[in-house]
């Protein structure tokens, strides 16, 4: 039961990262992409009838971890304090940078938004991604199952640790570039002309950048964590996972330059969901791996009481096909591409 | 300051500032579903107007109600964790569904409802408004419950590692103060919505720009009004009296001023709190009322706050007192107001008494307070409990967060949200005043030539 937990959050983690990752994405290369105000306008559209709901899943599946593991709900929530709360401030600014800044033409306000939706989309993803950073190194759980890290300390991944260090800022910078990528892929699907082409640009470039910060964090985590790969030697066909992010970033490389810019979003997407899988798959049965390997927060140790963990599982399946259903309708109805200029 | 504390300010504040928004969109919704029957019924495209117009209100508002809502589901794990760890496993159900059921509803729709409206067809378009009123409500249903089970604990067992665990889904699904709680709240957000309704017409019709709006808005609300002060006097506020009385009688001693049990206490209108002398100041009571309101009988016996140990009552005891009397004072004043105002409608008269209308308009920031006060009446009710007779307030925090740190984000939050009220307030500022006039029903963002071009599209911005 509760590897099936596991497994269910996990999922609507990437669901998460995948949706609303192309929305952080357009966020970070909205003036590469977007030269001028009808342009930038023309980007926010492309993500102003979905984002709201891509961000439900973060909300979904936080609520999803609180209930199945109310453990690791409140040792993460709490030990991660200042980030968390500052990663609160940049979602309330990014979403007022979307939804504020057609409520005005006026030429200032209008720069004004642009410039808060992409501030704090870049700072959106590299938090995301010293978040992700700081659970595969590991946390300093103290023997009650809580902890508290400050911003910083001395950037060294052992002993007193803070949320960045050089080992979680280079996974934020993974994830910068991912997420980059992503969003530049989904805009290059939704742009024509020269939006399309400079979308596609900053993935031919973008690509080398991340292949070379791809390999050089797998020799990170490796460092860092080698019990990472315990579980890959215990069951072989995890090995098939970074086989697949391979075959992603091949895929993604192709078919930008053939132009297909529909498989080359799909490529980056399933770049994003295996990256995340490979650190999953690696991290189980623990879920918050604590520097005091005794003190490590696993499903085991963390997981709610069975009853409501095998209701939960009825409502939950019946919500998320209807959630899904929702989803597959909203981005039918706003498919097809924006036009610069368009209306409203 | 002692984290504890600095804890319970952000969370209050946070949440006290979330529910300015979430109650206009939950009093909007059925409002606007309304307005979008009788235009299909009457065939009037006035009221489509008046449905496209109110739907601008509800879509700024609710992106407010989106960025607020978030950060209180975090502080649960953030401020509150130890609190977390012992009732996640109960609570987290409700939560979880609340995103499940509830917000994957309004978000996919509200793009829908606002951009929709040429593409979908008018059918297809009041569908997808009352999917977002069902959306709004089913929200408010699910944090009530959550809320409801942390008042009366239902369905729940403790577990060896101090822990809550569930035990019947149904029973913290259907908790009965979830029902009354429900019942009483929603029809305070109904309020908040007619009142706003009523009040923007009253100044279209006083300021004489978009005067058959005005009237249009007036005539809605305080219908609307009229029917949603009286439900939460009767039946809905005394059923919640009711509830109190039977399961958390020290708090209801606190709500009323009551110091001694009495024969036959009285109910009172005015009065100060003296919290050393334990007793009130300037009381104005009406005799043997509270007795019978609470156990129909004149001279039923009601414990007062001496009855019980001084451990268990309230910890703020005349701010509890003050919330619960402004709510009951300003909601008698409603009933006063909407009544005549309906009684003037119906003898034609109510468009032309303008000290009428002016009071209509300067109502309209009232409903909010009530609703806040009695939230405050809830939660301060609630103590020293966080979870009614099970857990106190002062287990509940982040055992390792300390109050520096907790001090940083309440300020943070009080600078974010200072800069979100003005454009808060400056956006509706502008909504008001471009009005309803001339709203045109919008395309899609991304329009590709519309099929139905029933009108030809305007640009509804400026
Ligand atoms: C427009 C708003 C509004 C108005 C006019 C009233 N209320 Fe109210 N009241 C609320 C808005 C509200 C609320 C914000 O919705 C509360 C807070 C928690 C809840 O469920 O509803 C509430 C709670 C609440 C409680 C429960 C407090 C607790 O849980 O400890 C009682 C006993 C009443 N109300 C009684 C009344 C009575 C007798 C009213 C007479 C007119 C009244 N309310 C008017
Ligand atoms: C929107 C309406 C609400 C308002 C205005 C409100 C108001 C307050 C206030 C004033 C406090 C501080 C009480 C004190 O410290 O003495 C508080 C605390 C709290 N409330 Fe609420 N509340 C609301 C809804 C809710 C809901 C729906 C929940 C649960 C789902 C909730 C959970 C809490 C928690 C966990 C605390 C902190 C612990 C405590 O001080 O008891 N509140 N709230
Ligand atoms: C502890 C208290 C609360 C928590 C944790 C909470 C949580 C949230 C969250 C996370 C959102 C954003 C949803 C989205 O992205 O679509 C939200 C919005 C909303 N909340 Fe709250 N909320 C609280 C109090 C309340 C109360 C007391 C009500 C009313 C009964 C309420 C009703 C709503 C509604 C209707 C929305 C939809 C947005 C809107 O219409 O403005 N919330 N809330």
């Amino acid at each position: 039961m509760e590897t099936i937990w596991f497994m269910i959050v996990a999922f609507m983690i990437v669901c998460y990262v995948v949706l609303d990752g192309f929305d952080i994405g357009a966020g970070i290369v909205h003036y590469f992409v977007g030269r001028n105000n009808a342009e930038r306008e023309a980007v926010i559209r492309a993500i102003g009838p979905v984002w709201d709901g891509n961000e439900v899943w973060l909300l979904a599946a936080g609520g999803t971890l609180y209930f199945a593991f109310p453990v690791l709900y409140s040792a993460a929530f709490s030990g991660f304090y200042l980030p968390l709360i500052m990663v609160l401030w940049l979602l309330i600014m990014r979403a007022a940078g979307i939804e504020l800044r057609h409520q005005l033409h006026n030429e200032l306000w209008e720069n004004f938004w642009d410039f808060v939706f992409a501030l704090s989309s870049i700072l959106l993803a590299i938090f995301f991604g010293a978040a992700l950073g700081n659970v595969i190194r590991g946390v300093p759980l103290n023997s009650e199952g809580y902890f508290f890290e400050p911003l910083f300390t001395h950037w060294g991944t052992t002993g007193e640790t803070g949320i960045l260090d050089w080992f979680t800022l280079l996974s934020g910078v993974v994830a910068f570039v991912a997420l980059a990528m992503h969003g530049a892929a989904f805009l290059a699907h939704k742009t024509e002309g020269e939006m399309n082409a400079r979308a596609r640009k900053v993935i031919s470039l973008g690509w080398f950048a991340l292949v070379l910060v791809t390999i050089g964090s797998l020799f990170a985590v490796i460092y860092v964590r080698p019990t990472i790969l315990d579980n890959y030697y215990a069951m072989p066909v995890g090995w098939l996972i970074p086989i697949g992010v391979a075959a992603a970033l091949a895929a993604v490389k192709y078919f930008n330059s053939t132009g297909n810019d529909k498989a080359a979003f799909l490529g980056t997407s399933g770049y994003l969901a295996l990256m995340l899988g490979g650190a999953v798959f690696g991290v189980y049965p623990n879920v918050l791996p604590a520097l005091d390997p005794a003190n490590s927060l696993t499903i085991y140790n963390a997981k709610a009481g069975a009853y409501g963990l095998s209701v939960g599982l009825i409502w939950w399946s019946i919500g998320i096909v209807i959630a899904i259903g929702y989803f597959v309708f909203l981005f039918r109805t706003f498919k097809g591409k924006v036009t610069v200029g368009g209306e409203h | 300051m002692d984290p504890n504390t600095l804890d319970r300010l952000q969370f209050a504040f946070t949440v006290t500032y979330h529910y300015i928004f979430p109650q206009l969109t939950m009093g909007l919704a059925p409002l606007i579903v309304i307005f979008k029957s009788l235009a299909i019924w009457k065939k009037d495209e006035r009221w489509n107007e008046a449905a496209r117009f109110w739907g601008k209100i509800f879509g700024i508002t609710f992106l407010f109600g989106v960025v607020t809502g978030i950060p209180l589901e975090f502080q649960f794990g953030t401020n509150w964790a130890a609190f977390s760890r012992f009732a996640g496993g109960v609570i987290g159900q409700t939560l979880a569904m609340e995103g499940t059921f509830a917000f994957f509803l309004e978000s996919a729709f509200i793009g829908l409802f606002l951009f929709g409206e040429k593409r979908l067809g008018q059918k297809l378009h009041w569908l997808v408004a009352f999917l977002l009123f069902v959306g709004t409500w089913l929200s408010g249903w699910f944090i009530i419950a959550t809320n409801a089970w942390m008042q009366h604990p239902v369905g729940y067992e403790m577990a060896a590692d101090g822990s809550v665990h569930l035990t019947s889904f149904w029973s913290l699904v259907l908790n009965e103060w979830a029902i009354y709680q429900y019942l009483h709240n929603m029809g305070g957000a109904f309020v908040t919505g007619s009142f706003a309704v009523a009040a923007l017409g009253a100044f279209y019709i006083l300021s004489k720009k978009q005067v058959e709006y005005g009237k249009l808005f007036v005539k809605a609300g305080v219908i609307a009004g009229c029917a949603g002060s009286i439900w939460m006097l009767f039946p809905s506020g005394d059923l919640q009296g009711k509830m109190i009385a039977e399961h958390q009688p020290v708090t209801l001693a606190a709500m009323e001023g009551l110091f001694e049990s009495e024969q036959g206490a009285g109910i009172v209108l005015i009065g100060q709190p003296d919290m050393e002398k334990k007793r009130l100041d300037n009381a104005i009571v009406i005799p043997n009322a509270l007795s019978f309101i609470t156990y129909r009988r004149w001279d039923a016996h009601v414990r007062g706050l001496d009855a019980f140990p001084e451990d268990q009552h309230p910890t703020n005891i005349p701010l509890l007192y003050y919330s619960f009397h402004i709510m009951v004072g300003l909601g008698t004043i409603f009933i006063a107001v909407m009544v005549i105002a309906c009684f003037w409608l119906w003898r034609g008269k109510l468009f032309t008494s303008n000290w009428l209308l002016w009071i209509l308009m300067l109502l309209f920031p009232f409903p909010f307070i009530a609703n806040t006060v009695g939230w405050m009446t809830a939660e301060l009710g609630r103590q020293p409990w966080l979870v009614y007779g099970l857990f106190r307030t002062e287990q509940g925090h982040s055992p390792m967060v300390s109050g520096g740190n907790v001090m940083f984000t309440l300020l943070g939050f009080f600078g974010m949200y200072t800069v979100l009220s003005l454009l808060y307030i400056f956006l509706m500022l502008r909504r008001i005043e471009h009005g309803a006039d001339e709203l045109t029903p919008v395309g899609m963002p991304n329009s590709v030539p519309t099929v139905d071009a029933e009108r030809e599209i305007k640009e509804d911005q400026q």
